[in-house]
């Protein structure tokens, strides 16, 4: 039996119950060693990582492919961000505590086991642990009644939608007599095609997987939860989350379902577009940058979600790509609302930020790219991610997804763009306090990835479309 | 080579005058412009001289290429032919001359005046241009150079909102005029495949056959492309119909009014018609309605040059009325007595401009007549020289005009048909208003008692040398010119000096009957001179109380003339009423109301559905929950019907 694949998840797994070891027993704050070991920790999963082998094991419960490899790169990566912007943030806040970084470590664990899953059960083992480290981070801010309202949404919503997944699974295995990913593969390209009852199964798998990705009509705790978690806790819900959850509906699409791809494809198409949509109209009428970020969370996973529905080797590696720059965009804004604070508290407002560009020009310029980039001006990344999903839908004939994804994108283009106008045009509110050293070193790495992705992209292209063909192998 | 020369050395002088204008200052752009149309004039008179004496071959000179583009080819040559010869020595000497009195004209500028040194030599490189050209794209290109270089020296005087109308109506009709030329340079290259001028004329005899069929009608290709040309020529050349430009246009310096709108530029529809005339030979129609147009004008304008008052206004609309007799000859097959009138007239009108503005600067600026008069014996030389000009003007004999306007009325009268008549009456009775204004204008400016304010006759003085030394030259060629090329223009041996330049099918050329012309008709056009010419001395000297009572008694008629026609009221009334009410149209429910009323519509909707979205996040736990189990619901009904 080849243990070895899942190396990455159980030294990860082990560094975490040593770290919440070591924070037990240090005597003194530990929260600044253990985010550092977390740190560490993360950095020798991503070395494993890349040194694993394909292959699967385990009972053919867990698998190793490019695919997986890419996104838990993706998602380590993002965790690791969001970890650094939490630093200074948890302090200020009075939030220090090292179980911060051992429960994000182990939500990390739970959505690299989601990744890996080649069984439903394994999917399923992987959400929940994911999910329930988040709604303690959610959490985590105790004393705030902002902070536990959302994370209580968010369990009895998260649990709602696991509902909804076991009850799909359940369906599944009845009718088809089977978890496995390669087994429900091969029943259901028999032919007959599915019964009504795996089929109604499969949308359940669909509905408890949407939710992770907060895609329309799953995205309704998603504005709450955005608003009232501490923000480094947003900026991590905001990225390695989505990615895994984006991930784990590719693979269970692609790979198991793969043969009913014409069935599927108009769900994934609706839900796309209800996402563009709504993500567009409603954060025009926002004046919360968090909850801005939250709908303009849910336009972008639409966006990603045309890949998707165009079921093509070059709508996944679409779709991988957007992931990949929606991660580092999103880090570099949230660097940019985690600097926005003045005489120590925090502010949310947009209308806070008026006349940055004097007060702060360095940040304004950074919100500044990220913005543009989010609403996919060329040259920034943002552009090149859309770029690629709309042509991947474009070529596989999916005009109505593309003209909607272009005409929703003018529609973000006026909210986004509107921010950069408060920030250089309007009059100057007061100074914004000294930046952590940390925020910066984060928005200027994200920005520079931002703005010279356009130079750089050939390698992560590369990677996404070998990912994207190991799910049509 | 010497062509060459004459051609790019005015495109040197405007490049330096104009980049060096700044650093280097005033003089040395003088200098430097003036330096190089001297070199252009003297290699323009050298080339002319040789052709004209057979010492030089015609030919062309291929520069470069152009475009080429599939079948579309077009270079960059000068032709060197008599007809283009000529030219180029007449303008590049009347455009020297005016450099140099421009020097003088411009002097009490506040502003510096560089810029106008190198927009004169820009203009005098397109004229020269559009004269030399081998293609007719070419020429539309030196065609457009000095319409936009009349633009902008008509509102030379940019500060001035009068000068600044008068240059864009300058444009504006000129864009009229030109739409047709462009679509008849298309016709040419669609029937011919080339725009080159000699391949189009060895095609012609082969099309003359062709005809177009329009809603019915058909049509000549040779008659609707050579009007559609002349249209073009009735812009540029200020003919009836498309002439409100050019009175105003006197809005510009009084040298600009000399060397563009009296000399050169306004000539080049005549010079268009005579290169054209191996074609307009097989466009019998074309060239009668040419002649129709030219009769037209010259009578119209002439009347309303006796009504007005402002100098410049009555030699404006003078030169108008001589362009009007250089059509006609053109109209009746005499190209070559065309463009002889056309170079006397360059001379003693550019001569009676230049007087003009001598006045005008010893006036303090003054350009009404009726505040002028008894300067006679104060600026001798200026009223000696315009003498000289209404002279040649009038066609009294043995001065230029009287050879190149009676040997068009005799042209008229010789050719057959109604329509020659026609241009022989209305020029008859155009020669007679001609004298009589010519005549008005002296004794009004020079006669009778001084009407204008006192410390404005102190102010009174003769022009520096600078501007009279051009004034007694071009004085000189107003009276010989006519003498000396009478005989070599035109004349029995017109074809051995003009060569394959102009072109008239075997009979049709005038002349031949013209020489049957004797006795007292041949006299006509003087004698009618020399009553006009009686008339202004009866009215302004002898019985001055005429003039008033005239216009009291004839009150209308006087008032339209005044009125010049009533032209510019029913073109504002037509055209610019009816192009704003269209802009306005537009603006009002084209632009805003469609072009900004749809987006600002629909981003009204955006925002209108935005707050109706936003309502939807109401912040219950139970309503979103039962959102997502709704969302299952639907997802699982569509799939169930739509898979």
């Amino acid at each position: 039996m080849n243990w070895q694949i899942a190396l990455p998840e159980i030294v990860l797994a082990l560094s975490g119950m040593a770290i919440l070891l070591f924070g037990v027993l240090y005597r003194r704050d530990a929260s600044v060693p253990c985010n550092m070991l977390t740190l560490g920790a993360f950095l020798v999963a991503a070395f494993l990582v890349l040194s694993t082998p394909d292959g699967s094991g385990y009972g053919d419960l867990f698998v190793v492919d490019a695919f997986s490899r890419f996104v838990k790169i993706l998602i380590l990566a993002g965790a690791a961000l969001a970890l650094m912007l939490s630093f200074d943030y948890n302090r200020h806040e009075g939030i220090a505590r090292f179980e911060f970084p051992v429960l994000i470590l182990f939500a990390v664990v739970g959505m690299m086991t989601m990744v890996s899953a080649a069984n439903l059960m394994t999917l399923y083992l992987g959400l929940e642990l994911q999910l329930i480290s988040l709604y303690v981070v959610t959490a985590f801010n105790r004393t705030a009644i902002r902070s536990s309202e959302a994370a209580l949404k968010y369990f009895v919503l998260g649990a709602l939608a696991s509902g909804l997944l076991l009850y799909g699974i359940s369906l599944v295995y009845g009718f088809a007599g089977s978890t496995s990913f390669a087994a429900l593969a091969s029943a259901l390209n028999a032919p007959g095609g599915a019964s009504p009852g795996l089929v109604v199964g499969i949308v359940f798998v669909i509905a408890g997987l949407v939710f992770e990705v907060s895609a329309v009509p799953f995205h309704m705790w998603t504005p709450d939860v955005y608003e009232g978690a501490p923000t480094p806790v947003t900026v991590f819900i905001g990225t390695a989350p989505k990615v895994a959850g984006m991930a784990l509906l590719l693979r269970t699409l692609s790979t198991p379902f793969g043969h009913l791809s014409l069935d599927w494809r108009l769900l994934i198409e609706l839900v796309s577009l209800g996402s563009m949509i709504l993500g567009a109209l409603a954060a025009i009428g926002q004046t919360n940058f968090k909850r801005l970020m939250a709908y303009s969370a849910i336009g972008h996973m639409g966006y990603t979600l045309i890949g998707l529905a165009a079921g093509t080797e070059a709508g996944l590696r679409g779709a991988l790509i957007y992931l990949v720059v929606y991660v580092f965009m999103n880090v570099g804004i949230f660097a940019g609302i985690i600097a926005m604070r003045r005489h120590g508290r925090v502010f949310e407002q947009i209308s806070d930020l008026a006349g940055l560009a004097r007060t702060d020009p360095a940040l304004a310029l950074a919100f500044a790219v990220f913005l543009f980039s989010m609403a996919g001006i060329p040259p920034l990344a943002g552009f090149f991610g859309k770029l690629y999903v709309f042509l991947a839908a474009v070529q596989a004939g999916m005009w109505t997804l593309a003209i909607i994804g272009v005409l929703t994108s003018v529609v973000g283009a006026y909210y986004y763009i509107r921010i950069v106008k408060v920030m250089f045009m309007d009059a100057p509110a007061p100074a914004i306090d000294q930046r952590p050293a940390m925020v910066s070193f984060v928005a200027a790495a994200t920005g520079l990835f931002t703005v010279f992705f356009v130079l750089f992209s050939a390698p992560i292209v590369a990677a996404a479309q070998a990912a994207a063909q190991v799910l049509f192998g | 080579m010497l062509t060459a020369i004459a051609v790019f050395f005015p495109l040197l002088g405007a490049a330096l005058a104009g980049l060096l204008g700044r650093p280097a200052g005033d003089r040395a752009s003088q200098v430097v412009s003036i330096l190089c149309m001297v070199i252009a004039s003297a290699a323009g008179i050298a080339a002319a001289v040789l052709l004209g004496i057979g010492a030089t071959e015609p030919g062309t000179i291929e520069i470069t290429n152009w475009i080429s583009a599939g079948t579309f080819r077009v270079s960059w040559a000068l032709r060197n032919d008599t007809l283009s010869a000529v030219m180029v020595a007449m303008v590049s000497t009347v455009s020297m001359l005016i450099h140099v009195y421009s020097v003088g004209y411009m002097a009490h500028e506040d502003r510096p005046c560089w810029r106008f040194f190198s927009y004169i030599s820009l203009f005098s490189f397109a004229m020269l241009m559009l004269v030399t050209a081998d293609n007719i794209l070419q020429l539309f290109f030196g065609w457009e150079g000095v319409g936009l270089m009349s633009y902008l020296l008509i509102g030379y005087w940019y500060y001035k909102p009068a000068a600044n109308a008068a240059a864009i109506k300058a444009f504006v009709v000129n864009r009229v005029a030109d739409l047709f030329f462009t679509v008849g340079i298309a016709l040419l290259f669609f029937q011919f495949g080339t725009l080159s001028f000699s391949d189009i004329f060895a095609a012609v005899p082969s099309h003359a056959a062709h005809h177009y069929e329009l809603f019915g009608a058909s049509l000549p290709v040779l008659e609707v492309i050579g009007v559609l040309l002349f249209i073009g020529a009735m812009g540029k050349s200020a003919q009836l119909f498309l002439h409100t430009w050019l009175p105003d246009a006197m809005e510009g310096p009084t040298p600009i009014s000399a060397l563009i709108h009296a000399a050169t530029m306004v000539t080049a529809g005549v010079f268009l018609v005579a290169r054209m005339s191996p074609l307009m030979e097989y466009a019998p129609i074309a060239l009668s309605v040419v002649a129709v147009i030219g009769g037209s004008t010259s009578f119209f304008a002439a009347t309303i040059a006796c009504a007005q008052d402002d100098i410049k206004k009555v030699i404006a609309y003078s030169t108008c009325s001589q362009l009007g007799y250089m059509f006609a000859a053109a109209g009746v097959g005499a190209f070559d007595i065309s463009i002889f009138h056309l170079i006397t007239h360059a001379f003693f009108k550019s001569l009676l401009f230049l007087g003009a503005g001598s006045v005008i600067h010893a006036m303090s600026g003054e350009q009404d007549m009726r505040r002028m008069g008894g300067l006679w014996n104060k600026i001798p030389i200026t009223y000696s020289v315009m003498w000289v000009g209404f002279l040649a003007l009038a066609g009294i004999p043995f001065f230029s005009g009287f050879y190149s306007k009676d040997a068009i009325l005799d042209a008229a009268l010789g050719t057959p048909g109604g329509v020659a008549f026609y241009a022989y009456i209305t020029g008859v009775a155009a020669a007679f208003l001609t004298a009589f204004y010519s005549w008005r204008v002296l004794f009004m400016t020079f006669h009778g008692t001084s009407r204008a304010e006192p410390h404005v006759q102190e102010h009174v003085h003769e022009s520096p040398a600078v501007m009279t030394v051009p004034l007694i030259l071009l004085a000189v060629g107003s009276a010989i010119v006519g003498y000396s090329l009478d005989g070599t223009f035109i004349g029995l041996h017109w074809q051995s000096f003009w060569g394959a330049s102009i072109v008239t099918l075997p009979g049709s050329n005038p002349f031949t009957h013209m020489e049957s012309i004797h006795g007292v008709v041949k006299w006509i056009p003087t004698l009618v001179g020399l009553a006009g010419l009686a008339t202004a001395l009866l009215f302004y000297i002898l019985v001055p109380w005429i003039p008033g009572w005239l216009a009291t008694r004839f009150r209308p008629i006087h008032v339209f003339l005044v009125k010049k026609w009533y032209f510019d009221e029913i073109y504002d009334a037509i055209f610019v009423r009816g192009a704003l009410a269209l802009a306005r149209l537009l603006w009002k429910v084209g632009d805003v109301a469609v072009i900004d009323g749809v987006p600002n519509g629909i981003a009204t909707l955006t925002t209108d559905s935005s707050g109706e979205v936003v309502k939807l996040q109401t912040g219950s736990v139970a309503q979103y929950a039962f959102a997502m189990v709704l969302g299952v619901v639907i997802l699982v009904a569509v799939f169930l019907l739509f898979r």
